[in-house]
């Protein structure tokens, strides 16, 4: 789960991380305003979205006067940002983050995240601040300095004075600094998180350091002990269909392609998407309907996916282990029914009670395309996009 | 012979009264498992379904002499429940559970050195060796004793690849889905070398998913070590980047995470790569002449 940057900044005040002065504003008028009570010389207007490439798509502007905070406000807010993160369609701004300029003497890069290969917390840090840690560390590898955490005893100072060392700064710095990685790492640890990045981190002309931008995410699975972060969730950051599924405790994802998939299990969702691919179509959505799919959850997951209006045809491909195949059954039935479905569909049934199942959907007349296998599935799903005979 | 768990295995349920940890243990039963009893906080002294309840791991294991453990205790408690299991000397222990908070899963994962234990999940479907053993909750009757090995993130693909191979007459020795979080008990690699060991398995099926790099690290150990075939698959070759796909650790965070670049590197490395997983049960076939 994601947080928009000001939400992050809030976080980060609480663990004495330093970041600028700044507001959250709804409204050009509001920005106004927030400008004259920050007070200074010059301020930064950002538009708040959960994508990245903000400032290459002008999602950032500088102000020299209250009035031109205003103006950028009002060019921002309300309108749909494209950058290369979102998508053609862009994102709407509802708010944007204004804050005062600083000058800016030099730039790092400070993060931490779960490393996959050592399963251990790892603090990441450069002194390329400002550009994606992703292509500075491809290219210049040994610009980037990784330091593994122990989560027995945390994040220790020699490791903080080792990295600090390492990007290039001394003296007080270094003390400056560290201080920031443990808060950081307190921020982490405490609050669930599975990334955290300020990109960049300045220090300023007067010395001090300060967390420009910052991101971060948190881990879904631990949000029943998060309640604080689970309440910043942007329900208007997500697709409304993805939403409308987590609700039913269904796992679906928007694509773009005509073939609609309902699936169990993640790893056979996939697959069943790469299938259809393969046989030259394209998959509409990812959707996992978990175990123990109730009636009511293949009804739901009918629902969901024939909203799309791209949907040409739905593929249900079920192997039950935990499901059983008479439930699946009973639920194709009442979706078909109860959603008066006219979209071709193909049923692909396997794994526990399968006569069972085959005997319900026998008995219900339904008008349906049968396939045995997963490559028949997958094919006979492609021919009936496409209008031929199956 | 098999890898992980066989016909000797002692094997208790930790969340064992609730409803799919019976349904499950009841199925294990079945097909021959030695189920010896379960814990339960709180419900030590009862009896479910025959077998004895403990109050804690210690108990079950020095009362029954487990060495197998099954986990279907909810995520807030997961972690807990595995380091009782670690800490009582349970050698294998299958977590069932889908949900467990990532930064849990760190601090279990450094708790497990120095003990003598193997921790499969969380999230996953468990391990059968078939006919023997079944810590999982598998249909186990799609599981025909056999001799290739499997070793799965998902589930469900794990089942359908089986189902392929045995309608062409081939079985299974030991299957394994390691589960689909970014931090779980065990990797491919870990698994590799057991099945290297393992003179009833003949060849490996390995079927992995986009997001981190350890169906490629365990491919490269096989190209030097493993004198056997080596079938992998890799799902999610249409999955967007940046996305969680189901599995908390099927994201695509790099190029490397890929489908594509992962099923490159694999072919590399001397592994047979299935690129239509309606495919999985031929290729294995043709591995094995």
């Amino acid at each position: 789960m994601n947080i928009h940057e000001y939400q992050t900044k809030e976080l980060f005040r609480s663990y004495k991380i330093p970041v600028p002065d700044g507001r959250m504003a709804h409204s050009a008028n509001q920005a106004l305003s927030m400008a004259e009570q920050l007070g200074g010389d010059g301020w930064v207007v950002k538009a708040q979205i959960h994508a990245g490439g903000r400032g290459k798509a002008g999602g950032v502007q500088l102000a020299k006067t209250p009035d031109e905070v205003q103006q950028h406000a009002e060019n921002l807010i309300g309108k749909r940002l494209v950058t290369k993160q979102t998508g053609e369609s862009g994102r709407m701004v509802n708010r944007v983050l204004v804050e005062q300029i600083h000058q800016i003497e030099t730039e790092y890069y400070l993060g931490l995240v779960i490393d996959r290969a050592s399963q251990r917390i790892t603090l990441i840090a450069s002194a390329s601040g400002g550009m994606e840690i992703e292509e500075v560390a491809a290219a210049t590898p040994e610009k980037v300095i990784n330091e593994l955490i122990d989560p027995a005893v945390g994040l220790q100072d020699f490791q903080c004075r080792k990295v600090a060392a390492g990007i290039g700064l001394s003296g007080k710095q270094i003390v400056k600094a560290g201080r920031i990685m443990k808060s950081l790492y307190r921020c982490f640890r405490d609050k669930d998180a599975l990334m955290v990045e300020i990109n960049p981190l300045v220090t300023t002309r007067d010395g001090q350091f300060l967390a420009l931008d910052a991101k971060m995410s948190f881990d879904g699975n631990a949000l029943f002990r998060q309640p604080e972060i689970a309440d910043q969730r942007d329900f208007e950051e997500e697709d409304p269909k993805e939403v409308e599924a987590s609700g039913h405790d269904l796992n679906y994802i928007a694509l773009d392609g005509s073939v609609g998939c309902i699936v169990n299990g993640a790893g056979l969702a996939m697959a069943t998407m790469d299938a259809i691919s393969l046989y030259g179509g394209r998959p509409a959505n990812f959707l996992d309907v978990g175990g123990g799919a109730s009636p009511e959850k293949i009804t739901n997951a009918f629902r969901i996916v024939l909203q799309d209006p791209h949907v040409k045809v739905v593929l249900l491909n079920i192997y039950a282990g935990i499901n059983r195949c008479d439930w699946i059954a009973e639920g194709l039935v009442k979706a078909m029914t109860d959603l008066a479905v006219s979209t071709p569909v193909v049923v692909r049934l396997a794994g526990t009670n399968l006569e069972a199942g085959r005997e319900i959907l026998k008995q219900s007349g339904l008008n349906y395309i049968h396939a045995d296998r997963l490559s028949d599935a997958a094919e006979k799903s492609v021919k009936a996009v496409n209008g031929g005979a199956v | 012979m098999s890898i992980l768990v066989d016909k000797d295995s002692r094997v208790i349920f930790q969340g064992f009264t609730g409803q799919h940890a019976s349904f499950h243990a009841q199925d294990a039963i079945h097909i021959g498992t030695q189920v010896v009893g379960g814990v339960t906080p709180g419900k030590g002294g009862q009896t479910h379904i025959d077998r004895p309840v403990f109050d804690t791991v210690k108990d079950a294991v020095v009362q029954t002499g487990a060495n197998v453990s099954v986990v279907f205790v909810p995520p807030p408690f997961s972690a807990d429940a595995i380091m009782e299991a670690i800490e009582a000397g349970i050698k294998v222990i299958v977590v069932i559970t889908d949900g467990v908070p990532v930064q849990d899963m760190v601090r279990v994962k450094r708790y497990l050195i120095g003990h003598d234990a193997i921790i499969i999940g969380p999230n996953t479907a468990g391990v059968i060796t078939p006919e023997e053993c079944k810590v999982g909750i598998m249909p186990a009757h799609i599981y025909p004793k056999g001799r290739i090995g499997v070793v799965s993130r998902s589930g469900t693909l794990n089942y359908e690849a089986v189902d392929q191979m045995s309608e062409l007459g081939l079985g299974i020795s030991t299957s394994i889905s390691i589960g689909g979080d970014p931090v779980n008990g065990c990797d491919f690699l870990t698994l590799l070398k057991k099945f290297a060991e393992d003179a009833d398995t003949d060849a490996v099926l390995m079927i992995g998913e986009i997001g981190g790099s350890q169906e490629v690290e365990a491919a490269a150990w096989a190209r030097d070590h493993l004198k056997k075939p080596l079938i992998g698959f890799i799902a999610g070759a249409t999955a967007p980047p940046g996305r969680t796909m189901g599995h908390a650790g099927a994201i695509i965070s790099g190029e490397a995470d890929t489908a594509q670049a992962k099923m490159q590197r694999l072919a590399e490395l001397g592994v047979s790569v299935v690129q239509n997983a309606a495919e999985i049960g031929k290729t294995v076939q043709r591995s094995l002449k």
